[in-house]
């Protein structure tokens, strides 16, 4: 069976891949964003997970509003890397598993989430900011993805508690796999933020770490919450956040923190969370 | 139907892009979209007006787009951010002068607002 070991929750902003490959790490005001990671990157590197599911959102590179789906999975060798409209990043593009990919789709489709099977699927910067927050690649990745997309920017969205149940879906389908596996799933996006209208740059720290405090221990209250909750709270845009719980609903149970960090320098608060199932 | 979006309940300076917006800005936010292929962000930049005049866009959405208009896009006319983005990175403003705009204010009196502005 493949064993979903661990979960973590990201931010996934764009400006993150900007600094990131113009190399300005070290700069002191994002210094601690990418130093966040750290410890994070060094756990990954012992644990060694063969696959990383990914939750993330398409912000307008593969879907568009003319078919957006709710759910998408990746059922394929390979993702490239897609142009969201400033160039292709110099980023490896992204080994598949297609045989553990198609057992997902299989899964989840029999345990009535009706997702679309993509056999192509370009990817972008929810997927990748936290591919390479949490992973060197000097020589590729060393590890084969999935990636997931779910629709947090067309409204209707799936409820809160529906991304909760697509992470134990995906537990489920994990542990009936034939071949020994090791995943790790990342729930990405958020925290709060809000990019339209004169309320653009609405951050609300608190909430944030509320929140963080609450995927780790109290995620059935997140899952209670409405976009509506969501959005008077935290910004129109950190209904994202809802990402995260189909990460904790795949880890479901007791965890152990592993890591935590929190940082708001412009307009979202970039959270990090790690957990390992505590078994 | 559980409702998870309150209309009743409308948030303060705030567009959730409902049924209503993607409906209203679909024209624009497609043509925001079409600018993920460099051959037409290339055609774009060498000639808008040329470029404006082969879309399907209406007169008016046009002139917002002529004008810059990043607020009345966003408020008025069921502009996606995400997609907006892209007409932004064609013409050289970004994610932040957009958002300056919809706020009323100066980029830099926008940067002014924020915790650690170096990190943009
Ligand atoms: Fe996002």
């Amino acid at each position: 069976m493949a064993k979903i070991v661990a979960g973590i929750g990201t931010s996934h902003v764009p400006s993150i891949g900007v600094a990131y490959d113009q190399g300005r790490q070290e700069e002191p005001d994002w210094k601690p964003l990418f130093d966040g990671y750290g410890p994070v990157k060094e756990w990954l590197k012992e644990i060694q997970p063969d696959i990383a599911i990914v939750v993330y959102n398409d912000h307008g590179c593969d879907f568009f509003f003319d078919k957006y789906p709710t759910f998408a999975v990746g059922a394929a060798e390979t993702y490239p890397v897609g142009d969201e409209g400033w160039g292709r990043r110099p980023l490896p593009d992204f080994p598949g598993d297609a045989d553990f990919s198609w057992h997902l789709c299989n899964s989840l489709v029999y345990d009535e989430f009706d997702i679309t099977v993509c056999q192509e699927m370009e990817v972008e910067h929810g997927f990748m900011v936290p591919m390479h927050l949490c992973w060197d690649h000097d020589d590729g990745w060393p590890v084969q993805v999935v990636p997931v997309a779910v629709n947090v920017i067309q409204h209707p969205l799936p409820t809160a508690a529906r991304c909760w149940k697509l992470g134990q879906a995906i537990r489920r389908a994990a542990e009936s796999y034939g071949k020994d596996r090791k995943v790790v799933i990342l729930g990405t996006g958020g925290m709060s933020h809000q990019l339209n209208g004169a309320r653009f740059g609405y951050l609300n720290s608190q909430f944030d770490n509320d929140f963080l405090d609450k995927i780790e221990s109290d995620p059935a209250a997140l899952t209670a919450m409405t976009h509506q909750q969501i959005m008077e709270e935290a910004g129109a845009e950190a209904v994202e956040l809802i990402m995260w719980l189909t990460m904790r609903g795949a880890i479901e149970g007791p965890v152990r923190q592993v890591h935590r960090h929190y940082y708001a320098p412009m307009t979202t608060g970039m959270g990090l969370i790690a957990l390992e199932a505590a078994s | 139907m559980a409702e998870q979006v309150d209309k009743s309940r409308p948030i303060a300076n705030t567009k959730v892009f409902t049924d209503e917006e993607t409906r209203r800005g679909y024209r624009l936010n497609k043509f925001a979209m079409s600018l993920c292929k460099p051959q037409n962000r290339d055609a774009f930049k060498e000639n808008e007006e040329a470029f404006l005049a082969a879309s399907d866009l209406t007169e008016v959405e046009k002139q917002l787009i002529r004008d810059r208009d990043w607020r009345a896009i966003m408020d008025e006319y069921g502009g996606n951010i995400y997609m907006i983005m892209k007409i932004g990175a064609v013409i050289g403003q970004g994610l932040y002068q957009i958002g300056a705009h919809q706020r009323g204010q100066t980029y830099e009196q926008f940067l002014d607002t924020r915790n650690a502005s170096g990190a943009r």
